[in-house]
């Protein structure tokens, strides 16, 4: 692959496109009104709304598919319109939902069509299908002599994208790509893009009407509504934090703060430690030290400090030791890594709705309760500032005792 | 019933105006073909130009043949174009029509993605569209390879030189012989069912594709 720059800042400057009465009654696609946005090199951006709302035409604006009526498309600072059409093309990765396979060419041929259009011999192109099979996750051997009819549609749609990558394009469009598959297939295509992108790091614009997809995939999300207006632009949280208008807001849909602990995790909650007691140590002691804390329960847990169970202030006996079998186990255990979203599924269907935080090698590092998740939603999940924490574990353990 | 003495001893009759029966086929399937798929692709890139061409193509085929044979007669006296020319025209309706059908049936979405990726339009032609379309552009040539066989009968009207095949029919309906019906009408259903077959053989060679599918299926 060539030095050049692997990634491109997409930028639209007021982009508009109008249809003439006439191609609006042959069902011209979405106009777009007065668009302004910066996609920064590397970065995934989701374009989504409701049909009609332009996002379509908007893709097809930046490999000029469709030609805006006004405004400009810059690619890395350069005028998408002065570039040499089929040029311009070669450099931008296109995927779309039907894929769009050459129903008379091998896969691999599929894979090399750009490479073969910039005039890459032969055998260079074999290996860089075979290179690019591999990295979709399909065996090259088993499938590039193969043609497009005998794959299933998860297995074609891999093809598209190796196919749009092949000639290392700085920037990726995606026009509903996975609009077309099971719901299965779809998640895991997501999460191997998201993979992919890691690694290869390019500029995706990223077209769906699924807002869910657009949370899940994007850096940047762009809420376009009917007309072409950018209703929001911004990444994942702040839309659904603090959605700009009634439109985004109902879009985004009502259980938006269930969506939004989907991309929080339990090390974005302010930290909240527990009192434990090691099994076999003496109660009395023990019962002082939870009568002092606003939680009722005392974790019990073993000689490694891994969590055996909770013991009910109320219930320790005023002197002898502590044992496991006086403690009411388990509660949900997290890590740092789970999701909001999982770990308030987790509490609401456990007995004890408070979760243990447990590190790598379960020993327990602290609590999580569904009011500390509350609490995390009401503040908009802003980065809290030091002073702010402790009332906030006030608030979560009272929430919990009441 | 059948004279099989007679037939035996126009074996080589029969060899000449096979020959002369495919010659004329040829002739007219290539010139046909040539003219349907220029006009077609030009019908394909303007969709404006596909309505006359097609209304022309079907008005010339509503021409009775005998009829067109003969009414070219004054203008170019007996030569080949008398022949050539009506059966050419016939060609044209069914080809053209396959020819533009095909090259429509590329799915949008393959063209789109050609276009995405940088094709330009004459390359999207040759290296997308047109492979595609063969099994439609093939499926015109089966029936107009047949159908000329045919018409090619008719062309015996004109005289002994023409016809191929049709020379017997025509003399044995003159002379009241059966067998020397049966000697020309037999030969050219064969020629006609071996035509199609011949296309069938083309269309599977040229697009590979179709049959991985069929394979594919199982796997």
């Amino acid at each position: 692959m060539s030095a050049a720059a692997r990634a491109a800042t997409v930028e639209f400057r007021h982009v508009t496109k109008s249809y003439d009465p006439v191609a609006l009654r042959k069902g011209a696609p979405g106009a777009v009104n007065d668009l302004s946005l910066t996609v920064p090199a590397g970065r995934i951006c989701v374009l989504v709304g409701p049909s009609g709302c332009g996002k379509t035409t908007s893709l097809k604006m930046v490999n000029r598919l469709i030609e805006p009526t006004g405004g400009e498309i810059l690619i890395d600072g350069v005028d998408a319109a002065t570039r040499e059409l089929s040029e311009l093309r070669r450099e931008i990765g296109y995927v779309i939902q039907q894929v769009g396979l050459f129903p008379h060419q091998s896969i691999a041929e599929n894979v090399a069509t750009v490479p073969r259009l910039l005039g890459w011999p032969a055998a260079r192109r074999r290996e860089r299908a075979d290179e690019l099979l591999a990295l979709v996750g399909l065996d090259p051997v088993r499938y590039r002599r193969r043609y497009p009819a005998q794959l299933s549609g998860g297995e074609r749609q891999r093809v598209g994208v190796a196919r749009a990558l092949a000639a290392d394009p700085p920037i990726l469009l995606m026009d509903e790509p996975f609009g077309a598959v099971d719901p299965i297939v779809r998640e895991r295509l997501q999460n191997e893009l998201l993979r992919l992108q890691e690694e290869l790091a390019k500029t995706i614009l990223f077209v769906t009407h699924d807002i869910d997809e657009a949370i899940k995939m994007g850096d940047l999300v762009a809420v376009l509504q009917t007309g072409g207006i950018l209703a929001q632009f911004g990444p994942p949280a702040e839309i659904l934090a603090a959605p700009a208008s009634d439109f985004v807001a109902q879009f985004v849909g009502t259980d938006r703060g269930l969506k939004r602990l989907s991309l929080a995790r339990v090390a974005d909650l302010p930290p909240r430690s527990a009192i434990t007691a090691r099994d076999g140590d003496p109660a009395g002691p023990a019962r002082e030290r939870i009568r002092a804390d606003p939680f009722p329960y005392l974790l019990l847990v073993d000689a490694d400090g891994r969590p055996i169970g909770w013991l009910d202030q109320d219930e320790i006996p005023l002197d002898g030791s502590l044992h496991a079998e006086q403690a009411i186990p388990m509660s949900p255990l997290l890590n740092r890594r789970t999701t909001l979203k999982d770990a308030l599924s987790m509490l609401l269907e456990a007995d004890v709705q408070t979760g243990i935080l447990v590190d790598r090698t379960g020993r327990a590092m602290g609590l999580v309760t569904a009011g500390m998740i509350a609490d995390w939603l009401r503040d908009d999940g802003r980065p809290l500032a030091t002073s702010d924490v402790t009332p906030r574990v006030e608030t979560a353990a009272a929430a919990v005792r009441a | 019933m059948l004279d099989w003495g007679w037939m035996a001893d126009h074996l080589p009759v029969l060899a000449d105006k096979t020959g002369q029966h495919l010659e004329l086929t040829v002739i007219a399937l290539v010139i046909g073909f040539l003219i349907s798929f220029v006009v077609g692709v030009i019908a394909y890139r303007w969709p404006g130009a596909y309505p006359p061409a097609a209304i022309f193509a079907g008005v010339i085929f509503t021409i009775p043949s005998l009829a067109m044979f003969s009414a070219l007669v004054p203008i170019t006296g007996l030569s080949i174009l008398t022949a050539e020319i009506p059966l050419v025209l016939y060609t044209l309706v069914i080809l053209l029509r396959n020819i533009v059908a095909g090259l429509r049936s590329v799915p949008r979405d393959v063209v789109e993605a050609a276009d995405g990726m940088g094709f330009g339009r004459s390359r999207r032609l040759v290296r997308v569209e047109l492979p595609l379309a063969i099994p439609l552009i093939v499926a015109g040539l089966r029936v107009a390879s047949v159908s000329t066989i045919g018409l090619v009968v008719i062309s015996g009207t004109l005289g002994v030189s023409f016809g191929g095949l049709g020379f017997f029919i025509f003399e044995g309906i003159q002379r009241g012989f059966p067998t020397e019906i049966y000697f020309g009408a037999v030969p050219t259903i064969v020629l006609a069912l071996a035509a199609d077959r011949f296309f069938v053989l083309v269309e599977s060679l040229a697009t590979p594709w179709s049959r991985s599918r069929a394979r594919g299926g199982a796997t």
